[in-house]
């Protein structure tokens, strides 16, 4: 099991918080198109979960994603170039912001269709270990997600099969701008406690709280316990989606914005370090981050010839819609 | 020679690409004791691991195909009813046909979805007895609609085979063919297939469809000489091959066992006439739009397309011009 590293954690909460700043940055100058999901408020729970996690394990994301491809060890500049839509990006311009994925380090793509991440994961993990692979994965989803069949029917085949999925609800409290209360009917844990799976809820907003527990739920997971679920809760810090910068949408009383914003993970993480060593790790995120927007900046724009490559992996060319 | 039945020759396209490859895996509802009657045998020789009985999760164990692609497996679903096609719709085109391109080429999901028993089973009714393949062309994911025991073999395997998702739609109407087949083998996906040679009109016929044009071919063999092209892939579709047909012909009728509005027939014909001058206007014979099965079997064959339309609409096309 890997013990706590307050350093690595810290780095990992503040690389994601930077990464984010700097994108909405980049979507304000028009580099970005189509805007992203911040994660801004709840890079503990990527951080603690992926801290939890070898580098062999396998792990799906959401729509609001960059934490959890970033904390799972993908490359900063290959995320922010995905995000620019240039060829030099993760999936080549092809996915940007929603469908991230590093095959690479584990991450079999974010998905942009609520709750659908969880049955493809469990999928994954069961054939790698079919073949003999000693590893665990982890989805992450929304507490929206809590109410699509399809992720209620890959709990019931984790657990039924014992395929070792961490499943991450990451409770911010809203769905887009539905709250909890108005949505989910018993309780997140509830649910997968009707599955026979362990339930643990735990403060998403302390990266080091949230790694215990996934470490002790892929213990137990890697000696052969099946599935579990933590319900981390959190808040996101900004809009649903970038769009709402530009309208204005009233669903959060202003007090429960302060309040959320008064348990920020980056300074949670950061007030366990000495603070030279944090002002180390920042200067070094920065430096990181500087580095990923030349980077980003300086990718070509994918050909449009190009538009249709890997549509087919079989090589079967699509007909074209012209004349 | 052996003679094979269609569903047999599925069964034998599953293990013989199950003993050639361990990373072939079958999933599905019933499959352990084959209530499809088409994975009989399975469980037995290759272990409950390998065919797996799934819960009646079907958006979840689709999903769940596709994951395990994603990690190497090459896995088969079996669906007992089309209509549950419509279920997972959502994860067949947004999810597995949409990966490989959304994550810029990292990825491969060679999953094929088993449909045997589609279309109309007499007495099943309107939730159980769809045809819906044009669906699935319209979205881009490779379609095959085999009509014969041989291309049942050739066509599952290929579709195993492939690197990309594939639908294959194995018609209630053709499951109990049997034909002589010495050698079962291969099919590659999008060629089609001259099964009678003609000269006054090209008749494409889908899936089960492909008999009942030899049969009207037959009866009509003294008034007219019907070629008729079966596609055996709808997408891929073997366009050259129709369009080579065609344009000896000057003539087409296609006969589709799916809706009027967008569906393959309509399809099949713009292509045509995009590339190829006709002597008469094309017809297409197919259900009717919105099409919902009836239970009644005189009300269910009423809405399918029958003999007696095809014939007249190639009687009227060879009228025409």
């Amino acid at each position: 099991m890997t013990g706590p590293d307050p350093a690595a954690l810290y780095r990992t909460v503040r690389l994601i918080r930077r990464f984010e700043e700097r994108a909405i940055e980049l979507v304000d100058a028009g580099e970005i198109v189509g805007g992203i999901h911040p994660y801004l408020g709840q890079e503990g729970i990527a951080a603690g979960v992926c801290a939890a996690l070898e580098a062999g394990d396998l792990v799906t994301g959401t729509h609001r994603g960059h934490g959890h491809v970033l904390a799972k060890g993908a490359d900063p500049a290959r995320m922010l170039a995905e995000l620019c839509g240039r060829v030099t990006g993760l999936n080549r311009g092809r996915g940007g912001s929603m469908h991230a994925a590093d095959f690479g380090v584990g991450v079999l793509g974010a998905n942009a269709i609520v709750g659908a991440a969880g049955a493809i994961l469990t999928g994954a993990v069961w054939e790698r270990r079919r073949r003999g692979a000693d590893l665990v994965g982890a989805t992450f989803f929304g507490d929206g997600a809590v109410n699509e069949g399809m992720l209620l029917e890959a709990f019931n085949l984790a657990a039924l099969w014992r395929v070792p999925v961490l499943f991450v609800c990451e409770n911010n409290g809203y769905a887009t701008t539905m709250p909890v209360a108005g949505a989910v009917a018993g309780t997140i844990a509830g649910r997968a406690e009707a599955f026979g799976m362990p339930a643990t809820a735990v403060d998403g907003q302390d990266p080091e709280t949230v790694r215990e527990a996934a470490a002790a739920a892929v213990a137990r997971m890697r000696a052969g316990g099946g599935p579990e679920l933590i319900e981390a809760h959190t808040y996101r810090f900004d809009a649903h989606h970038t769009f709402e910068h530009r309208v204005r949408l009233d669903y959060r009383p202003p007090q429960e914005v302060a309040d959320g914003r008064s348990r920020d993970p980056v300074e949670i993480a950061g007030a366990r370090l000495d603070p030279a060593a944090r002002a180390e790790i920042d200067a070094s995120v920065e430096a990181v981050l500087a580095a990923a927007v030349d980077f980003a900046l300086a990718g070509p724009h994918p050909d449009p010839a190009t538009a249709l490559d890997h549509l087919y992996a079989s090589g079967l060319t699509a007909r074209t819609g012209g004349g | 020679m052996p003679r094979l039945s269609y569903r047999r020759a599925l069964t034998r396209a599953l293990a013989d690409e199950m003993t050639r490859d361990e990373s072939v895996v079958v999933l599905g509802e019933d499959i352990r004791v084959a209530a499809a009657n088409v994975t009989t045998g399975l469980v037995k020789k290759f272990g409950p691991e390998r065919v797996r009985d799934t819960p009646l999760s079907e958006q979840a164990f689709t999903s769940f195909a596709t994951g395990a692609a994603l990690a190497g497996a090459r896995p088969v679903v079996e669906f007992q009813i089309p209509s549950l096609l419509f279920l997972v719709f959502e994860q067949i085109v947004n999810h597995a046909h949409k990966f490989p391109l959304m994550t810029g080429g990292q990825c491969a999901v060679p999953v094929t979805y088993l449909v045997p028993g589609s279309g109309s089973r007499t007495g099943w009714a309107g939730q159980h007895s769809d045809h819906p393949y044009a669906l699935f062309a319209h979205a881009g994911v490779t379609t095959v609609v085999p009509a014969t025991p041989a291309d049942a073999y050739g066509l599952l395997v290929s579709a195993i085979r492939c690197d990309d998702p594939v639908v294959v739609f194995a018609p209630a109407g053709a499951l109990e063919l049997r034909e002589d087949v010495t050698e079962p083998a291969p099919v590659p996906l999008g060629r089609g297939v001259v099964r009678r040679a003609g000269d006054d009109v090209t008749v494409v016929a889908v899936g089960h469809l492909v008999h009942d044009a030899l049969a009207v071919a037959d009866e009509l063999a003294g008034q007219a000489s019907v070629e008729v092209f079966d596609p055996r892939t709808l997408y891929p579709f073997d366009w050259d091959g129709l369009v080579g047909s065609v344009s000896r012909t000057g003539r087409l009728v296609v006969v589709d066992d799916g809706n009027r509005s967008c569906g393959i027939a309509g399809e099949i014909i713009a292509t045509v006439v995009e590339r190829v001058r006709l002597a008469a206007p094309p017809r297409r014979v197919t259900r009717p739009d919105g099409a919902v099965l009836p239970f009644a079997p005189a009300l269910d064959r009423a809405v399918q397309p029958g003999r007696d339309q095809l014939t007249a609409a190639i009687q009227l096309t060879l009228k025409d011009g």
